[in-house]
């Protein structure tokens, strides 16, 4: 027998918003999605930079864990597009200085370092200063941002956009050293800061140890290197013909950017199967369009140089062999020769500590990785805490940023001498969305539409300007069209055994068919008795008490459309549509909802 | 009343008939209907029989007259032949329409008001003619459309919402059913599809007059404490009158009932109804043993459910008048118009 479901856990409605529970930083995602088809830019910006910090430069680079999960791809073949509707909030906004957290001018003596200046740092910034802290920046180049600044290119991400959102942390008055590289650890600790936070990514780019690596190295770059040479403008042009090696995004970067210094045959390679990129399919899609070919199951061989001049790469061709859900690649033995005058190698990145000293009291494992507390983000010398790559290996922006909340929050307890693994709840609330007998405060008309493509710069135009954006963003007309395909998961199907005469209304009107009235049984058991089987186990299913007639009512949450039709057709209310709100608790407690609300 | 249209999304698992559809393809509009109204369950009941069924909406005619129940045929099978007619005439209506289409499936909705009122003689006679048409009657004991009058099927001993007692005693439309000769009757409960949806599925087979009195909940005006129509009381006072299940053709009967304890019915279409007996005098196939029951029980204060009486080897109104044996919208010229010769042995007839 399945006891009454709690949904007073947080994480059961949580769990619902699949988008929001699917973030690093918990978005509260269809939130800021309807007050973009209201037209409220700027509080659908602040609700995300509260959660995400960076909202323009995420709208435009995120990895979207949200969109996968998004239940209108359960209902149909497209997510919402989410990430794009983020940029729209950012494109649409206006003046938000008013809107930020203040920054009292009596600081309350605590002393932060921050190491590299990357999302996850600033981060740790912007939730500190609000509290008095007195943090400093150090960066070893020249201005701030990390990988958003030096891998992602401007085509992608404008120097503007990167600006606006970095500067608008330091502006709290964060303390800058900039170009200055930390060659040691043990120098910083020496000085009298309250806490020290890692922030340094995964800056080192993986080399290919091949014969003739070596001789032809003057014109074989390593690819984050590159890139970060192309973003503070040290490099502006590259050979006819450019073979990139690697499938990840990084790849993808490094091919397009190719294109536009002078590159005409850009080709990539891969060794595994097309299928198995690491890259995300939106990225390979745009270097598609800019007509990249992409060589698959192609294994570097040999760089072929003549005295040092590199004259392309000796592939072998491999082939992919499935057993027992393991894949293996198998040379076939036969060669491909790419002629090529570069090569820029994009086969991943890993983050590396030759600057912090191993005699100071952090510990490091087996494979030279610090040992760092997964919920605290302290390493083994209590004063010393990790967070974005350089916490556990190359990740993504919206995971750094989730590191830095947790770890600023960390650092506070710290620095108060409060117990670091009692952490903060976060904020929850239900709130009822009738406005009338049949009105509800949420669009719950929802589109049938098909997501909505973003527009694109003219190909002709961009592919000949490094800075030109290649993606347009949504309009305003198109960012509400889009906005109408969000289901509103946030609003929960609020189920009141207690006033149920069990009369069938709601089953009869769901359209989805997951509204059940039956025998309690074991889950198991339940779910494969529903009209239509819950199959689907990574989704809860919603038990109610005994009722009148001695049965359960039993929805899955899997398919709902939160379409509100189930409490309409309700003649008592024992349904009711009620605004869940969850919001993760961060080291600064101001939260933009009170203005929003 | 719902404003908005029912969401297209389906969901991805949902079964499909034999002829490739799933049951949301035997809807229709959103009801207009008080929310949680019995009504609309009935509505969902007569989606799943003819989902389960897999009848073509355009080979099925739904027919109505007027009051809540009538206006239901608009939330089910969209793409089916209706008629709303005037109040307490859907039976001649359908008359009609059956003569001349005896091919398609008739599905006539009805309320207690239009038929135990207004259109009491309309439904005696459509019995009396065995006309071959599933009458559902949406049996909720009050005028709803009009704000809560006592209708003619009200039991007396029920009073209305604010307490007035009924001065008058109630018509038990099944009883009258089975007396004028009816072959196939029915009652059942809005809130309980397990027993309306096989009963509705025998009815729709049925080739002949059948009928079925729904108890259908008024919850605005007849769902309180002292009401015979209301959820709880239905649940609380039911008394089932065997278990039926509807068997196709194709399928051969696979019950677990203990020997004896079943009967199967052959229907004319060759599918069969079993009916498993749930008491000694449980046999549906004797009017008169059928009759004192439900006497019985309505003296006990039960309300008898299941399917009450039928009789499989009745004829229909096609039969009796020897018609046509093709729909008259296909007859030919030639079929209309037999020609000089044939008129003229008629003619010979009367010199």
């Amino acid at each position: 027998m399945m006891k009454p479901t709690d949904t007073k856990n947080p994480n059961y409605y949580h769990k619902v918003v699949d988008c929001q529970w699917a973030c690093p930083a918990h978005t509260p995602v269809p939130e800021y999605i309807r007050l973009i088809a209201q037209r409220k830019y700027t509080e659908a910006y602040m609700i995300n930079w509260e959660s995400n910090v960076f909202p323009g430069v995420l709208g435009r680079t995120c990895d979207r864990p949200c969109e996968p999960a998004c239940r209108r791809v359960r209902v149909e073949e497209e997510p919402v597009a989410i990430c794009r509707l983020k940029r729209a909030a950012a494109d649409n906004k206006s003046d938000v200085s008013s809107l930020l957290p203040e920054i009292p001018s009596k600081k309350n003596g605590k002393k932060i370092a921050l190491i590299g200046g990357g999302p996850a740092s600033l981060t740790v910034a912007r939730d500190l200063m609000p509290l008095g802290y007195d943090c400093t920046v150090y960066e070893k180049d020249p201005k701030a941002g990390g990988l958003m600044r030096t891998n992602i290119p401007s085509f992608r991400l404008p120097v503007g956009v990167i600006d606006e959102e970095v500067d608008r942390i330091l502006d709290f008055g964060v303390v800058r050293k900039f170009n200055e590289e930390v060659k040691s650890l043990k120098s910083i600790i020496e000085q009298d800061y309250d806490a020290i936070f890692i922030g340094t990514g995964a800056p080192k780019g993986k080399d290919l140890d091949i014969p003739g690596r070596e001789e032809a190295s003057s014109n074989i770059h390593v690819g984050i290197d590159w890139l970060t040479s192309v973003a503070f403008k040290h490099v502006d042009k590259i050979g006819k013909k450019v073979v990139v090696i690697g499938g990840g995004n990084t790849a993808m970067d490094c091919c397009r950017t190719s294109l536009r210094l002078g590159g005409k045959d850009v080709k990539v390679t891969v060794r595994s199967p097309k299928a198995d990129m690491k890259a995300s399919d939106w990225e390979i899609e745009e270097a598609e369009l800019e007509g990249i070919p992409i060589f698959d199951n192609h294994s570097p061989k040999e760089f072929v140089h003549e005295n040092g001049k590199l004259k392309g790469v000796l592939f072998e061709k491999m082939e992919a062999k499935y057993k027992d859900g393991n894949r293996k690649l198998i040379p076939t033995g036969e060669t491909i020769f790419f002629e090529c005058d570069d090569v820029l190698l994009a086969i991943g990145q890993e983050n590396a500590f030759p600057w912090i000293e191993r005699d100071i009291g952090i510990e490091f494992n087996q494979w030279n990785q610090p040992e760092v507390n997964k919920v605290t983000f302290q390493s083994t010398l209590p004063r010393v805490f990790f967070g974005g790559d350089a916490a556990w290996g190359p990740e993504n922006i919206i995971w750094a940023v989730a590191h830095g909340h947790q770890a600023a929050i960390s650092i506070d307890h710290f620095c108060n001498n409060k117990d670091l693994e009692d952490r903060p709840s976060p904020l929850t609330n239900l709130v009822s969305q009738k406005m009338g007998i049949h009105e509800w405060s949420y669009p719950n008309d929802i589109s049938n539409s098909d997501r909505f493509a973003v527009p694109h710069a003219e190909k002709e135009l961009s592919l000949t300007d490094l800075n030109m954006e290649v993606e347009l963003g949504y309009d305003e007309k198109l960012a509400f069209e889009e906005a109408q395909r969000c289901l509103n998961c946030d609003i929960q199907t609020v189920f009141s055994e207690s006033l149920c005469i069990e009369c069938d209304a709601c089953v009869d009107i769901c359209p989805i068919d997951c509204i059940n009235f039956t025998q309690n049984d074991t889950e198991e058991n339940l779910r494969k008795k529903l009209t239509v089987p819950a199959l689907n186990l990574s989704q809860d299913i919603l038990v109610s008490d005994n009722l009148k007639t001695g049965r359960v009512m039993v929805k899955d949450e899997d398919m709902c459309l939160h379409c509100g039709l189930c409490a309409e057709r309700c003649p008592t209310g024992a349904w009711d549509m009620q605004k869940f709100t969850y919001i993760e608790a961060h080291a600064d407690k101001s939260s933009i909802f009170e203005y929003v609300e | 009343m719902t404003y908005i249209k029912k969401p297209i999304f389906r969901h991805p698992s949902l079964p499909t008939n034999e002829i490739g559809l799933t049951y949301r393809d035997y809807e229709g509009v959103v009801s207009t209907l008080c929310a949680g109204c019995g009504h609309d369950s009935i509505t969902a009941s007569i989606i799943d029989a003819c989902y389960e069924l897999s009848l073509p909406a355009h080979k099925i005619a739904k027919l109505s007259g007027i009051g809540c129940s009538s206006k239901t045929p608009n939330y089910f099978l969209n793409n089916a032949h209706g008629f709303n007619s005037v109040h307490g005439r859907m039976p001649s209506v359908a008359t009609g329409a059956n003569l001349a289409n005896r091919d398609l499936v008739y599905i006539g909705v009805s309320g207690d008001g239009d038929t135990a009122s207004i259109g009491l003689g309309q439904y005696c006679h459509a019995i009396r003619r065995q006309l071959n048409l599933t009458y559902i009657c949406e049996n909720n004991g009050t005028y709803g459309l009009t704000k809560g009058q006592f209708s003619a099927t009200n039991d007396k001993e029920s009073k209305n919402k604010k307490g007035l007692d009924n001065p008058f005693g109630a018509i038990d439309l099944a009883i009258m059913a089975i007396e004028l000769g009816a072959g196939f009757v029915a009652r059942s409960f809005s809130g309980d599809k397990e027993q309306l949806v096989p009963l509705l599925k025998s009815a729709l087979q049925y080739n002949g007059f059948s009928f079925i009195d729904v108890i259908s909940p008024c919850v605005t005006f007849n769902n309180h404490g002292y009401s015979t129509k209301s959820y709880d009381y239905i649940r609380e006072h039911r008394s089932l009158f065997g278990e039926l299940d509807f068997i196709p053709e194709e399928e051969t009967i696979n019950t677990s009932y203990a020997e004896g304890e079943t009967v199967t019915i052959k229907l004319h279409n060759g599918n069969d109804i079993s009916f498993k007996k749930l008491g000694a005098d449980h046999d549906p196939t004797d009017p008169h043993k059928v009759l004192n029951t439900l006497r019985n029980n309505r003296s006990d204060g039960k309300v008898t459910t299941g399917l009450l009486y039928v009789d499989p080897d009745k004829s229909d109104l096609h039969d009796t008048l020897n018609t046509s044996s093709k729909p008259l919208n296909s007859l030919s010229m030639n079929d209309l118009c037999p020609g000089g010769e044939e008129l003229e042995e008629i003619n010979n007839q009367f010199r």
